[in-house]
């Protein structure tokens, strides 16, 4: 088989840049401002975002193709992958926990809160939609993945700015988290047409 | 065959098969855990109020199986619990490691009758909120404002509101200090146990001024450093306190203080 590397890289920077799933499709927000507070944490939120993604398409992508499609259970997909993502989640966190056991500490609490990340769903979701190869699937997830580590780690950086400015008493706290959050995602809006223009 | 059956069929083979890998996983890959851990957050009262410096129970438990910390540092667990600390980690119980028990006091007596209102407050009935405006309903700002935060926040249940003062159960305090915390006002504090004689106020103004806010502020007269024969007191900014370590608890500063503020703490409660 042949693989078409120009293709796969479009994937890779528009799912990232373009499509990014926090800034423009508004999904996994929940972990993009609860788990933001500081880099560390949300450095490893990211890293375990994008590890959870990636091991999600490869196992969700074959049982679409070779078991629901065949059986025609297309429509069962939400439940199975539901399901099989949790079942990863905790397999990922039973085998860190015994071979890797500062990596399990360090991600630990983030681990469980992916298995019901929506980012995740949509990214294994998106891959069948999207009629996407095999190859092309974990790439758009590897994609989507730092395309999400790239969103914590800019906002991150924006919040610890906002700690050291001095907001007006009204906009402390969430209120000007959520505005730097809405100007965020308007920049992200500046890679329209990048990747258009870029692979041409 | 019917499309919902195969549905069915399929889901629950795939959720069968998950389960089985999960289960199989987690026996082959099990990871020895200090059954310590367990007995030791078996022994604790499950308060998790942080009173030890660690985030909750669990925490503080693991901490001390693995030798990071002192067995001493739960006041709501207390003596009790120290000794089974200890028990189950086999430390020999030694005087220098005894367990203090801590109690806390608020340093106020200015109920409704005897502190003068200065404004009405009407709004969210939070000490928090009140002493944002104008430091609360009482004209002054140092005394409790009586809207009961640290109520709120007790593990023991050590705590009520009364006439618009806070009232401790010295049986029930067990001293963590989560109340010290949260009081807007810094009003409460934490002293060794058992504490016998308390100044209840905080007022660190004028004699003149105190006089005019509340009928039972201690206004800085120094009756009380006079008698006392251990020199346990002290007057500064014209407030009277009291230095623990010293203090035997004879009480004979109670019964010359003019403003009556200085008790003794089974009377105040």
């Amino acid at each position: 088989m042949e693989i078409d590397f120009r293709a796969l890289l479009v994937i890779l920077m528009s799912t990232a840049l373009v499509n990014n799933y926090v800034l423009r499709q508004f999904l996994g927000v929940c972990p993009f401002l609860g788990v933001s507070k500081d880099i560390k944490s949300s450095a490893c939120m990211g890293v375990s975002v994008t590890f959870v993604m990636l091991m999600a398409a490869a196992v969700t992508w074959p049982i679409q193709t070779f078991l629901l499609d065949p059986q025609g259970l297309g429509f069962m997909q939400t439940v199975v992958f539901i399901l099989v993502i949790a079942t990863l989640v905790q397999l990922v966190e039973v085998v860190l926990k015994r071979y890797m056991p500062a990596l399990f500490a360090s991600l630990g609490v983030y681990l469980p809160l992916m298995t019901t990340n929506c980012a995740v769903l949509a990214v294994t979701i998106t891959n069948i939609t999207g009629g996407h190869t095999y190859i092309e699937s974990l790439v758009h997830a590897l994609g989507a993945g730092l395309g999400f580590l790239l969103a914590m780690i800019i906002f991150t950086g924006i919040r610890e700015q906002n700690e050291n400015a001095d907001p007006p008493e009204s906009f402390k706290g969430i209120p000007i988290t959520l505005i730097s959050a809405a100007i965020l995602s308007m920049a992200f809006f500046a890679f329209d047409g990048v990747i258009d223009n870029l692979f041409r | 065959m019917n499309i919902i059956t195969t549905a069915i069929i399929a889901t629950g083979i795939i959720g069968l098969i998950s389960a089985v890998v999960i289960t199989v996983a987690s026996k082959l890959m099990f990871v020895k855990v200090d059954v310590r851990v367990a007995k030791i957050r078996n022994a604790l009262p499950g308060a998790n109020c942080g009173a030890c410096g660690l985030s909750s129970c669990d925490s503080y438990a693991e901490a001390l199986a693995k030798g990071e910390t002192a067995t001493n540092l739960c006041p709501p667990g207390g003596d009790a619990a120290f000794t089974l600390i200890n028990e189950i980690l086999e430390i020999a119980r030694s005087d220098e490691a005894k367990f203090v028990k801590k109690t806390a006091i608020v340093h106020c007596l200015g109920d409704n009758a005897t502190a003068h209102q200065k404004i009405e407050y009407v709004g969210i009935e939070t000490c928090f909120a009140a002493q944002e405006l104008y430091g609360g309903e009482s004209a002054c700002t140092f005394g409790c404002i009586g809207y009961g935060d640290c109520v709120r926040v007790c593990p023991d249940d050590a705590i009520c509101v009364e006439d618009g003062l806070v009232r401790f159960d010295p049986r029930k305090c067990s001293g963590c200090g989560v109340c010290m915390d949260v009081c807007p006002t810094g009003v409460i504090t934490v002293q060794l146990a058992p504490v016998t004689v308390a100044v209840k106020c905080k007022n660190t103004e004028r004699g003149r001024v105190v006089k005019d806010k509340c009928t039972k502020g201690c206004i800085g007269c120094t009756k009380c450093v006079k008698e006392c024969p251990v020199e346990a007191i002290t007057v500064e900014n014209s407030l009277a306190e009291i230095d623990y370590e010293k203090c035997t608890g004879c009480a004979k500063c109670v019964a010359v203080c003019v403003k009556k503020c200085l008790v003794k703490v089974e009377d105040a409660g």
